[in-house]
């Protein structure tokens, strides 16, 4: 459902063109769990940017349920960014002056949904999450492994094709890391929601169903 | 929702919140304390010159509404008291005293009859060419009581004779001849009133004066009052379009600089909510509703601020009016609102066009 071939991203830092990506293919399935790993300046981000939609591919293609992201304006690709993918972030991202349930709230409105109108799937999701009890709470009242479950509830509001985790666990200490990546393992297997996953440690990268390595630009295995 | 994250933004940074409304009111205060004084003091103005109780006014041919001419010549007085239908006319010269106010001779006891009599709070009517009768507000605002001297005026000492109820004419009296000495305009008049013995009349009059006298201008009470509003006086509407102006380039100010701040401390917020699909037109948007608040607010308290205007002007300078203007505060939270939303484009325009990826990386 995911379809990348020979994908290329070059920018321009100063005077120096950067080859972020140097030609990477990889398919990822509908309801697959997968992890790409490497090391700081592999790529890896900038794949995570292109599936997102946050900035555009400069060659290759990348299909994400048949739709090009090559050919996407900048409209289509914000389109892209409400309706099929998801993003959950290291520093987990939420806006700060809004509660728990109006972080959720505010990317659904961005979708364009009616308040309110929050379906079964999803408060499965944010029972899973654990975050009914925290609702009405500000971001800075919960602890680091709450925020990024809201970040996740976040992400998963808008049904997304496609869950993009970059470095979720990267702020986490080693029982906030082992929830989070255990509710992703779980949303994934009890929904069948896609998720890829950016990591440089192997040990997160252990709980995705698949294990994709990234040097240099490419992916080597 | 858009709603309820301006509030919260607003909430949480409490002191720009603060400071941005104070500034857009003061704004608003400053516009609207202008109208109302101007309105007040030609109100005043309209007020007092009814209160001389004349029907026709005639004055010097090239003399403003509101002035201080000094042009007319004496011997109208005797030549317009011997037209049929004229009770009584009575000539007035005003020197100009001050910003906003003059010193009034008159003809103590024409003047007293025809405008129905002063009424004394204290002392008396004139009795020598020292003499000076002032009106409450005058006393109040420059501690005068009968009897006490007056330094300065005109350059020389003046006694206050009497202290009346204030609406006739003038807010400081000196009889007429005293005044023309004075000036050396012994052959001179501003203004002369006349009273008509039938109020039936008054048209069939004021035809006869402006027939008779055409190089003077002549008017009846009612029109004059009438023409008394900012409107009918160029400079100070030239005056109040100057600082509308100054309020817009000020709400401009305020606001550019508070948005640009706010845009660049939620660089990353804003990388959150394109990360989230948000729009250009989205994160514009939210700007925009946060200035379009900032309005709103300053706005009300630009109104309130104007009631303490109101309440200094009373307290400290008496005999400078000002009215409420209720008219007027629709048009000046619209001057703070445009001069706030254009002051938002920029930083709004910023904020849309934010890079995600930079945003997202911002600490």
């Amino acid at each position: 459902m995911i379809e990348i071939h020979n994908l290329r991203k070059t920018y321009r830092q100063g005077e120096v063109e950067v080859q972020a990506l140097r030609g990477v293919d990889l398919t990822i399935q509908k309801g697959e769990f997968l992890a790409i790993v490497g090391p700081s300046g592999c790529g890896k981000s900038t794949l995570f940017h292109i599936l997102g939609g946050l900035t555009p591919p400069t060659a290759g293609t990348v299909a994400i349920d048949g739709t090009d992201l090559m050919s996407l304006t900048d409209s289509q690709r914000t389109q892209l960014r409400k309706t099929t993918v998801g993003f959950v972030f290291q520093k987990y991202n939420l806006l700060p002056t809004l509660t728990v349930a109006d972080n959720i709230e505010i990317a659904r409105h961005i979708a364009g949904k009616r308040h309110g109108e929050r379906d079964a799937w999803f408060e499965d999701s944010l029972n899973i999450l654990g975050l009914r009890g925290k609702l009405d709470r500000k971001p800075r009242a919960l602890s680091g492994g709450e925020q990024q479950r809201v970040a996740i509830a976040r992400a998963l509001v808008n049904h997304p094709a496609i869950l993009l985790a970059d470095e979720p666990t990267g702020n986490l200490d080693t029982e906030n890391s082992e929830a989070v990546l255990t509710l992703l393992r779980d949303l994934n297997e009890r929904t069948g929601q896609t998720i890829l996953m950016i990591t440089h440690n192997p040990e997160a990268a252990a709980y995705a169903h698949r294990i994709v390595r990234m040097r240099d630009g490419r992916v080597v295995a | 929702m858009i709603l309820r994250l301006v509030l919260e933004n607003l909430k949480h940074r409490p002191v720009r919140t603060a400071l941005s409304t104070v500034a857009i009111g003061l704004q608003v205060t400053m516009v609207l304390t202008l109208v109302g004084v101007s309105r007040g003091m030609l109100d005043e103005s309209a007020r007092r010159q009814r209160g001389t109780h004349a029907d026709i006014l005639v004055r010097d041919g090239g003399s403003a509404i509101i002035g201080f001419s000094t042009d007319m010549k004496a011997k109208y007085l005797p030549f317009i008291q011997k037209f049929p239908g004229v009770e009584l006319a009575t000539g007035t010269l005003v020197q100009p005293v001050g910003m906003v106010d003059g010193i009034t001779g008159i003809d103590y006891p024409t003047f007293n009859f025809m405008s129905g009599g002063f009424k004394f709070i204290d002392g008396g009517p004139f009795q020598g060419p020292d003499d000076l009768i002032i009106d409450d507000i005058y006393a109040r605002s420059k501690n005068l009581k009968a009897g006490s001297t007056l330094k300065g005026m005109l350059n020389r000492d003046w006694r206050i004779a009497g202290v009346v109820e204030s609406g006739k004419l003038s807010r400081v009296f000196v009889q007429l001849h005293v005044l023309q000495d004075l000036m050396s305009k012994s052959d001179k008049l501003t203004a002369i009133y006349v009273k008509a013995s039938d109020p039936k009349n008054i048209d069939a009059l004021l035809a006869q004066i402006r027939e008779k006298m055409p190089e003077n201008k002549a008017l009846t009470m009612e029109e004059l009052a009438s023409l008394i509003s900012v409107n009918n006086i160029p400079m100070l509407k030239t005056f109040i379009r100057v600082v509308i102006g100054l309020g817009v380039f000020i709400g401009f100010l305020v606001v550019f600089l508070s948005m640009y701040t706010a845009v660049l401390e939620r660089t990353r917020e804003i990388g959150i909510l394109k990360s989230l699909g948000a729009s250009p037109g989205y994160i514009l948007s939210i700007l925009l509703a946060e200035t379009a608040m900032l309005a709103v607010i300053g706005s009300m308290l630009g109104v309130l601020f104007t009631y303490g205007t109101q309440w200094i002007m009373n307290t400290f300078v008496p005999d400078m009016v000002q009215v409420t203007t209720p008219d007027w505060w629709p048009i000046a939270a619209g001057i703070a609102l445009s001069g706030s939303l254009i002051g938002a484009v920029y930083p709004g325009l910023k904020a849309a066009r934010q890079d995600a990826v930079e945003a997202l990386a911002y600490d």
